[in-house]
């Protein structure tokens, strides 16, 4: 490799796309404490952790599955689903404590689904998910209807909203905390986040190394589930409303976030570091919006937006390294 | 062994002293050859012999470093395959890639199909242009058919009819009969010959021999490159051919060791997987190294996919150390002390994107931790040890791979396995596309290896490599294993006979 080639790959390592996404959300929360009315008054800084707790916590498996080179568009719908049962479920008197953990097979359930029609039948999960979203979401409608149930247990609903003490920070950041902890050991330290990495990268070559690549998708497709599950009985509390469209287009943020974090769509790359980044760089310019009453429509767009450029921004960093490296030999 | 002068008619399409390099592989030197009106010409050589390269200079597809190609006498370069088409140049290749939705017709004239009025596609038309050429052909095969559903055979006849449609003078046939059945090979071979009546020159390539026999005029023979011979086949024998296709010495490139075969390593009984091979058993013994010989598309990398669990198989089973191993399971297999060096080192040996260290890494995923937490302390000096051991150049052990020559990767898919220690080695194409000093160090390696007791299978299309690094040869053809050759008495002879199923020992 000529010197000036490797000067350019030790610099792109050094200045990764997820430290610029972290870069990028200091400079966002300096400026809008600075510049923004509101935002830093603790009510509005704990709204700006609670609205994206649930984008959050979709984006822990979700990271690992794009990584793998999978994808789950049904995340949203299976949170829905797991609402609209938990209010179905209580209304027909059962006790909570019994609830949630019918809730959370129920996203296990969901997430097998997927797994298996994309390891055993070989479907492509972009297509296998865009249609349990439809069917999951569906299924919500029927086992609801149009209700919605808002009467849960005070208790549940006072920590789903409730602050740590006298700070803006939400109590069920811990717990989250706790699992973001999980992940992370999970993706970058353990043997299955390596073999997650080589399947992604290259799904034949992590076969023939006696990776069980079915084996371990399966495993993301059904994690996922349940984290989508778990953030929709959160989502259900946390607004104190179980409605069958609950968290509509959540997918659309997660996805957004995670490649705005620098997690290659591709698979094989990228860090949760990164991932969890961009999902707060996102929820923070929705809570900037937000005070500045930009409308929800005009917040979709901008998700889009960002979307596209997170998938871009990552490339056309790496032409610009190459292009630096090329007019240095030249 | 002389260009015949034919007196007569003049070659409709000559090559006169190509040569054509891709890095520093001279994959052409000086090679020519003369194509006349009405012949069919036979182009034999070893797998990597240049016989690609010749067929796709042809076409248009690469054009020479050195070198003419004459069309009626006229010096002509092609641009692109477009121009060698033009020229009346068309290629059937071994597998056709039609559209399977669009009937024969409109495969046929795809793209400029006979118009009426306001730009409507003529479909009457079509149709009897269609039958025209199928007719021209002698073969009965409906126009409106549409092309899915083909067996391979009819798929090729489709292919030729579209040359004809363009009046193609020159027909290239790529291996054409390598997928077809007796029968389908008869009718093929009957078009052939209407072609050749009808006036047009046909370079026709297969490894079957007595194809080429059965068929071709004159041979024009290519070995590492270089034009050996272009002579007439009549009174010719089958090994004259072999002669001149192989026929090579043997160095100091193998350095073999003699070891006493231990215990059976590896028992492969009565394996089958269907349509790809049927029936295969052997055995491989600690301190052997056993060779799979045969032509590309005989079944051996198969046979080596499903004994490691990559594909399962039908029939039959598989035994390590006297422990059956599980169908369609690569970890199981590894597990067990099973290794394999894969044939494609960039898509299956190696995650091209991921360091050294880490690709190496791959392999002791179960091994290098500590209290469920990778220990990244032994997976850098596991990986570092072996990179060392096998000499691997590079600069930082966590540079990705697709920065190092295709020699040092493989050396890293070596280190791979070796890491694991494993009682048997796979080895498919171990020194495909490296230089010949890696090849030497890759060979000390894989005698090193067997002195130390490890059963070593070794697929490989070099057979000067099999000849001079095997203990014994087995011979694949067609899927099945048609010899069992002693290493004294394997010759590139016995071994090409068995492998182009001219002789069942």
């Amino acid at each position: 490799m000529p010197e000036s080639l490797e000067r350019a790959s030790r610099w792109s390592d050094a200045v990764r796309w997820d430290t610029i996404v972290g870069a990028l959300l200091i400079v966002v929360l300096l400026l809008s404490f600075g510049t923004v009315d509101g935002f830093g008054n603790a009510l509005n800084l704990s709204f700006l952790i609670g609205n994206t707790l649930p984008i959050a916590l979709i984006a822990l498996p979700m990271t690992l599955l794009v990584v793998s080179g999978e994808i789950d568009l049904s995340v949203a719908s299976t949170a829905g689903l797991s609402g609209a049962v938990m209010g179905y479920l209580w209304n027909q008197g059962m006790t909570i404590e019994v609830i949630i953990p019918i809730c959370l097979v129920l996203g296990v359930v969901c997430g097998l689904i997927n797994g298996l029609l994309v390891t055993r039948l070989g479907l492509p999960s972009l297509a296998v998910t865009i249609g349990t979203l439809a069917a999951y979401r569906g299924i919500a409608q029927i086992v609801l209807g149009s209700d919605a149930v808002t009467d849960f247990p005070t208790q549940y609903l006072d920590f789903a909203a409730g602050r740590i003490g006298d700070t803006f920070v939400p109590q069920a950041f811990v717990p989250f905390l706790v699992l973001l902890v999980i992940a992370v050991i999970v993706l970058h330290a353990t043997a299955f986040g390596r073999a997650t990495f080589a399947i992604g990268a290259s799904e034949e070559a992590a076969r023939f190394a006696g990776i069980r690549v079915k084996r371990q998708k399966l495993i993301l497709f059904t994690v996922t589930g349940l984290m989508a599950s778990l953030t929709g009985i959160f989502w259900a509390l946390h607004y104190a409303s179980a409605r069958y469209d609950n968290a509509t287009g959540l997918e659309l943020s997660v996805i957004a976030a995670v490649l705005l974090g620098g997690i290659d769509f591709d698979g094989g790359k990228g860090t949760l570091g990164g991932a969890i980044a961009g999902v707060f760089l996102l929820g923070a310019l929705q809570n900037v919006m937000s005070l500045q009453d930009v409308s929800a429509q005009s917040q979709i767009v901008v998700t889009g937006v960002l979307l596209v450029l997170s998938v871009l921004g990552p490339r056309v960093a790496k032409q610009i390294a190459v292009a630096r490296a090329q007019r240095l030999t030249s | 062994m002389t260009h015949p002068s034919d007196a007569g008619p003049a070659p409709v399409l000559a090559l006169k002293d190509i040569s054509k390099s891709f890095g520093a592989v001279r994959a052409l030197r000086d090679v020519s050859l003369e194509l006349f009106p009405g012949e069919v010409h036979a182009l034999a050589g070893e797998n990597g012999a240049g016989k690609s390269t010749l067929i796709k200079t042809l076409a248009g597809v690469h054009r020479p470093d050195a070198g003419q190609v004459l069309l009626d006498g006229e010096p002509v370069v092609f641009h692109g395959p477009g121009d060698a088409r033009d020229a009346g140049i068309a290629v059937i290749y071994q597998e056709p890639t039609l559209f399977p939705d669009l009937s024969i017709a409109e495969n046929i004239f795809m793209g400029r199909q006979p118009r009426k009025a306001l730009g409507r596609i003529d479909h009457k038309a079509t149709h009897a242009a269609t039958a025209a050429l199928m007719q021209r052909l002698g073969v009965e095969l409906d126009p409106d058919r549409p092309a899915r559903g083909l067996s391979i055979a009819d798929q090729q006849i489709v292919e030729i009819a579209k040359a004809l449609s363009f009046e193609a003078r020159v027909l290239i046939m790529d291996e054409p009969t390598a997928a077809l059945t007796g029968s389908e090979v008869a009718r093929l071979f009957g078009v052939v010959r209407t072609l050749r009546e009808q006036g047009a020159a046909v370079l026709f390539i297969s490894h079957r021999l007595e194809e080429i026999f059965q068929i071709c005029r004159r041979v024009t023979t290519l070995r590492d490159g270089a034009w050996i011979s272009s002579e007439l086949l009549d009174g010719m024998t089958e090994d004259d051919l072999v002669r001149r296709m192989v026929g090579r010495d043997l160095d100091e490139l193998y350095p073999k060791q003699d070891v006493e075969a231990g215990d059976v390593a590896l028992s492969v009984r009565r394996l089958t997987r269907e349509g790809v091979f049927t029936d295969v058993s052997f055995d491989v013994r600690r301190g052997e190294i056993v060779g799979l010989a045969g032509l590309v598309g005989a079944g051996r990398t198969e046979v080596a996919r499903a004994v490691f669990g990559i594909d399962r198989w039908d029939a039959g089973e598989v035994e390590l150390d006297g422990k059956k191993l599980t169908n369609g399971a690569p970890s199981v297999a590894m597990a067990s002390g099973l290794a394999l060096v894969p044939e494609d080192r960039r898509a299956q040996g190696l995650v091209m994107d991921m360091s050294i260290e880490r690709n190496i890494g791959l392999t002791g995923l179960r091994t290098t931790v500590k209290a469920g937490l990778m220990d990244r302390g032994a997976e850098r000096s596991r990986s570092l040890d072996w990179a060392v051991k096998l000499q691997v150049k590079y600069a930082r052990i966590a540079d990705t791979v697709n920065t190092l020559s295709g020699g040092n990767q493989q050396k890293v898919v070596l280190a791979k396995w070796l890491a694991t220690g494993p009682k048997v080695l796979i080895v498919d194409e171990p020194t495909r596309g490296i230089d010949v000093g890696t090849k030497a160090e890759v060979h000390r390696l894989l005698s090193e290896l067997a002195a130390d007791g490890v059963a070593v299978l070794m697929i490989s299309s070099d057979l000067p490599e099999i000849l001079g690094m095997a203990d014994r040869v087995l011979v694949m053809h067609e899927g099945r294993l048609t010899a069992e050759i002693p290493r004294s008495e394997a010759t590139e002879e016995s071994v090409m006979a068995a492998a182009t199923g001219r002789a069942a020992a």
